[in-house]
């Protein structure tokens, strides 16, 4: 095929991706509007459940947006010549990842008509408050960083936004950790470690998001990724999975230890229903073990599709780990009179349901979609498209 | 004599009778207000452009001794007052009786639960925008105008005692705005206590004869909520948390 011929196809193509995820995100809208004039009783989420699989959409991309951030922080902080390539793209994905969570978040809003009053009132003891600002200036950092790598004059400055930017994506997740962290009152948050564990959850997540992504990008254009690279990729992506398991352990036996967190903890590994079938077959077996085991794998750990596939299970494990995290502990009732037994027409004393709705998932894959819209035209407009000098590849590959 | 003293000139003075008229008139007046500014005092009622006072903390003790498992009359009170039914999971409860059984000696006991009105709440703490906040006197409420529904809040209450509002509402108390998007709780009927009143939940509990709901100033000495917090024995729910709440328990 002539390189002509070749254009015109690709030119389609894209109209036609971008046509279906504009699609995706106008459908999320509809449904987002659907919620707002009907109010949030056509929806799972009740007096007990107060947050929903919005929020978990939400959350996933907001973590995953400072994970995939690490991968340009490896290049330019670390100074990794095959991340440094990716570096541009990585700020890419972090902001539409970013966007795509926030519009979520916000338009589950009870009042979403309200978000000025979000932007000029602010609370500053409120984690979330704090937050409002992280993201808004993630946002800066993230394009100053990118165009530091991407404008010839300004390379020079690359590494200290570079720097910046890692910094101020660990307070960032450290801050969105903290949501759940500091509430006291609730059996399954009100610990420390959440914090740290987002950190490690997203450097998960964000790094299979982003070997997902870069695998589409080279397919879509025909190039094939040097094996050395992915294979570099791959064992920190199986690094990164051990390390959300050792984190996910640690804040189970915490939990185990204290007397009081036990009835909690046999709720969510033992009789839980949905949240133990999510947490033991969603998160530890389909997103940790067997992404584990294949990455690791001598033979098939070596085979693109499989660190792909290894990388499509990750981020599923990572939406069940937060339905487990956001909605179980949700679903636990609150513990008023410790060692009483109660009961009220408000359901105190009793695990409580959820079953989300349609409109709640539509919302959630519209804001997927928005993170992908905004990656597609970005990648069409600009050149996002990693870079590689591949005398650095092989000779990284010879010292890996 | 005293006749001729009686038409003094000075005596009969329009300027003098002018001066009765005035003390007269003042004299009636002031026995007019007198039992009106007694009993506003009495209600510690405050003037409608005078700020909520901090040496004032409204508070609850709640006897469960006199709380009869099955009587739901405070919570019926509160529904009226505010404009609210239903026991769906996405209805609004500012209020709900508790039933609670200690499983090792089998004791039961029956309680009403609603906002606790904390003096370091965290749902003020966790409000992104500061619609959750703290009046002086120690109500704790929500600023309808600036909540934007994020039901944070929700999370942060140990004692699940805020609603989210989660339809469009009809036929709504002037005194008590509510609004769909928004997120509610007990405001102790802030609209009442600034009229010099209590809250309905207490009203109805006296009315029917149990006395199990006492309101008063916490920080009033002489008041028999405190004489009765500073003698018997009242518990805090969830006192672990340290939030000093200002709605007390008795008898659990």
């Amino acid at each position: 095929m002539n390189i002509e011929a070749f254009r015109k196809i690709e030119g389609q193509a894209f109209y036609a991706l971008a046509g279906l995820l504009g699609l995706v995100v106008l459908i999320g809208f509809g449904a987002a509007h659907y919620m707002e004039t009907h109010g949030h009783v056509v929806t799972g989420m009740t007096n007990q459940i107060v947050w929903g699989l919005p929020h978990v959409f939400a959350v996933f991309m907001i973590v995953a947006a400072s994970g995939v951030l690490n991968v340009a922080s490896i290049g330019s902080v670390f100074g990794k010549p095959v991340y440094k390539a990716r570096a541009p793209l990585s700020g890419l994905l972090a902001i539409a990842l970013l966007a795509g969570g926030l519009t979520v978040l916000m338009l589950d809003l009870g009042r979403p008509d309200r978000l000025i009053v979000a932007m000029t009132h602010f609370n500053f003891k409120s984690i979330f408050a704090l937050n409002v600002i992280l993201y808004t200036g993630f946002f800066a950092i993230v394009a100053v960083y990118i165009w530091t790598m991407m404008e010839r004059k300004m390379h020079a400055y690359s590494k200290y936004a570079g720097f910046s930017a890692f910094i101020w994506r660990l307070a960032l997740t450290t801050a969105t950790g903290s949501i759940f962290g500091f509430l006291v009152a609730r059996q399954a948050y009100s610990s420390a470690i959440l914090a740290p564990m987002f950190i490690i959850m997203s450097f998960s997540y964000g790094l299979a998001v982003f070997i997902l992504v870069q695998s589409f990008m080279y397919l879509w254009n025909g190039l094939e990724l040097d094996p050395a690279i992915l294979r570099r990729m791959k064992n920190l992506l199986a690094t990164f999975a051990g390390a959300v398991l050792y984190f996910t352990i640690v804040y189970h036996l915490t939990n185990l230890y204290f007397a009081k967190q036990a009835a909690f903890e046999q709720f969510i590994l033992v009789d839980g229903g949905i949240f133990t079938t999510l947490f033991w077959v969603g998160q530890i077996f389909i997103g940790t073990l067997i992404p584990i085991a294949l990455l690791l794998h001598p033979t098939l750990g070596a085979n693109c599709k499989t660190v792909i596939w290894s990388a499509l299970l990750i981020v599923v494990g990572g939406f069940a780990q937060l339905y487990v995290i956001i909605i179980g502990g949700q679903a636990f009732p609150l513990e008023l009179f410790p060692g009483m037994q109660e009961s009220s027409t408000f359901f105190d004393g009793a695990i409580h349901y959820y079953h989300p709705s349609l409109p709640e998932l539509l919302l959630g894959i519209g804001g997927i979609g928005m993170a992908l819209l905004i990656t597609t035209i970005a990648v069409r407009v600009l050149r996002f498209i990693p870079q590689d000098d591949f005398h650095h590849v092989s000779k990284e590959a010879l010292t890996d | 004599m005293s006749n001729s003293m009686d038409k003094t000139p000075e005596n009969n003075s329009p300027d003098k009778k002018r001066r009765q008229f005035i003390g007269y008139s003042a004299a009636m007046a002031g026995l007019a207000i007198a039992p009106g500014v007694t009993l506003f005092d009495l209600a510690h009622g405050r003037a409608p452009e005078e700020a909520a006072s901090s040496k004032v903390r409204w508070g609850m003790l709640i006897d469960s001794g006199k709380c009869a498992s099955g009587c739901n009359d405070c919570v019926s009170a509160c529904g009226t007052e505010n404009g609210f039914s239903g026991s769906r999971e996405t209805d609004s409860q500012w209020i709900r009786k508790v039933e609670i059984k200690d499983l090792r000696i089998g004791q039961s006991h029956s309680l009403p639960m609603m906002c606790q009105h904390c003096e370091h709440p965290p749902c003020v703490d966790v409000c992104p925008t500061g619609a959750s906040f703290k009046r002086a006197d120690g109500i704790v409420l929500v600023d309808r105008h600036i909540c934007i529904g994020c039901r944070y809040c929700m999370m942060a209450c140990p004692y699940k005692a805020r609603s989210f509002v989660h339809e469009e509402l009809h036929d709504q108390n002037p005194d008590v705005p509510r609004g769909k998007g928004c997120v509610e709780s007990c405001t102790l009927c802030v609209h009442r206590i600034d009229r010099g009143g209590q809250p309905a939940c207490a009203d109805a509990c006296t009315a029917a004869g149990h006395n199990a709901i006492l309101f008063g100033d916490l920080n009033d000495p002489n008041s028999e909520i405190s004489k009765r917090v500073a003698t018997l024995a009242t518990t805090q729910v969830r006192a672990d948390l340290g939030l000093n709440v200002g709605v007390r328990y008795q008898g659990i």
